[in-house]
């Protein structure tokens, strides 16, 4: 009788923690959003992590939006030009990119790139006990650490987002028009028709808000949350990376759902 | 000299978004600054609409001068109101112009095609366009067709 007894009480203790974890997550977003410090202070700090967060990411989101716009131009010419359509090539990288890839792969790359580092950063924080120090010198490591960073990933993901979209058109206009020789004229006309500043762009940009704020978060809590050892550090690493991609994907289709579906 | 240099990163950053923001906007998505500028609008009621969506083009001959900005039915003529909103600078529309369903090669898009009458009025905001053709439906002629055939 004891084990099944005991084996109950570990189910329900775990689904306790969880639940403790999504409260846990859910005080540090309110902390990181409402938490109003001086301007004049944490300006600087957001400045420096804007920078390891959106500057440092810029290379990783150039190189990769402009291979996927030359890819996607190039598989749909070679789809489309048996249709003798072919002109339809930067329409299709135009409403494939802005729409879907752009947001989504660049929310990728960033939980990749970024949302690890954050989370390495501020576990590794937590490990050698710098946040416990802050707080005994009277400073809110909510404020002065999470705070920061949060915003410039909720800042930075939209701007590498509209830069992915752009190059990646670029890439798609290279290839099509340059290379494979699509009538210049008509690859941007067809573009410009179908591709709606406020149905597209603007929504392409709510999504890459959405996945801003959903990987910072990820990202700033498992680093806050993480058990002080090395070990706790690369899986709350791991966490990172696996959460906030599943969040990302699963987002994606719900807001897609909303934004061009029927209903 | 190292904040400096962090500062102009994040300026970088900041302004390489923008720019590809109006890249996306002016380039990509063609919104126009001078677009709505005194655009008119005119009413076309059609039998069948048939595939013609708003924002389509609204062309004469084959010179774009505004697009449709909303189709609704009528509900006492049942038929289908298209709203076309005129670019402004076009004043050169008779009352007794026609529009028809036109549809831009075999399998493209559909649009509205307009032809201008001989009457010296000119349509204003809110006029009625009353010769109207509406869009082939490839059903009824093939039914057209066979109704004919059976006839014979």
């Amino acid at each position: 009788m004891q084990p099944v007894l005991d084996s109950i009480a570990l189910l329900g203790r775990s689904g306790l923690d969880k639940v403790a974890a999504i409260g846990r997550s859910g005080m540090i977003l309110a902390h990181a959003i409402v938490a109003r410090p001086d301007p004049v202070q944490s300006f600087p700090l957001l400045i420096r992590q804007l920078y390891s967060v959106g500057v440092q990411s810029m290379v990783i989101i150039i190189v990769s939006g402009l291979f996927i716009g030359m890819v996607l131009a190039l598989q749909g010419y070679t789809l489309l030009v048996d249709y003798g359509t072919e002109q339809a090539v930067g329409q299709m990288v135009a409403l494939s990119l802005v729409r879907e890839l752009a947001p989504v792969v660049a929310a990728l790359l960033f939980a990749g790139r970024a949302g690890s580092a954050l989370t390495a950063e501020i576990g590794l924080m937590k490990t050698t006990e710098q946040l416990s120090s802050m707080e005994m010198i009277g400073v809110d490591p909510l404020r002065r650490i999470i705070a920061p960073r949060f915003w410039a990933g909720f800042i930075s993901l939209p701007i590498l987002t509209m830069i992915f979209s752009a190059v990646g058109i670029w890439g798609g206009m290279l290839v099509g028009v340059e290379w494979l020789g699509i009538y210049e004229g008509s690859f941007w006309a067809n573009m410009q028709n179908s591709v709606d500043f406020f149905d597209d762009v603007v929504n392409g940009l709510i999504k890459a808000q959405v996945f801003g704020l959903v990987v910072t978060w990820v990202a700033v809590f498992q680093g806050y949350d993480s058990i002080p050892t090395s070990e706790g550090i690369s899986q709350a690493t791991t966490k990172t990376v696996v959460y906030s991609s599943l969040a990302i994907l699963g987002l994606d289709f719900i807001m897609t759902a909303l934004m061009f579906g029927d209903f | 000299m190292r904040i400096r240099g962090v500062e102009l990163g994040v300026g970088v950053f900041m302004l390489v978004g923008a720019i590809s923001l109006a890249v996306l906007a002016f380039n990509v998505s063609g919104l126009g600054l001078s677009k709505q500028e005194g655009s008119y609008k005119v009413y076309a009621l059609f039998e069948n609409v048939g595939g013609l969506t708003a924002r389509s083009k609204v062309s004469m001959s084959g010179v774009t001068i505004g697009q449709v900005s909303d189709i609704h039915i009528d509900p006492e003529r049942l038929m289908a109101v298209v709203e076309i909103e005129m670019n402004g600078d076009v004043d050169y529309l008779t009352v007794d112009s026609s529009a028809s369903i036109l549809t831009a090669g075999l399998l493209g898009e559909k649009y509205i095609g307009i032809t201008t009458g001989a009457d010296d009025e000119v349509l204003k905001e809110g006029g009625y366009i009353e010769d109207t053709q509406s869009s082939l439906v490839l059903e009824e002629l093939i039914g057209k067709f066979l109704f004919n055939k059976a006839s014979e």
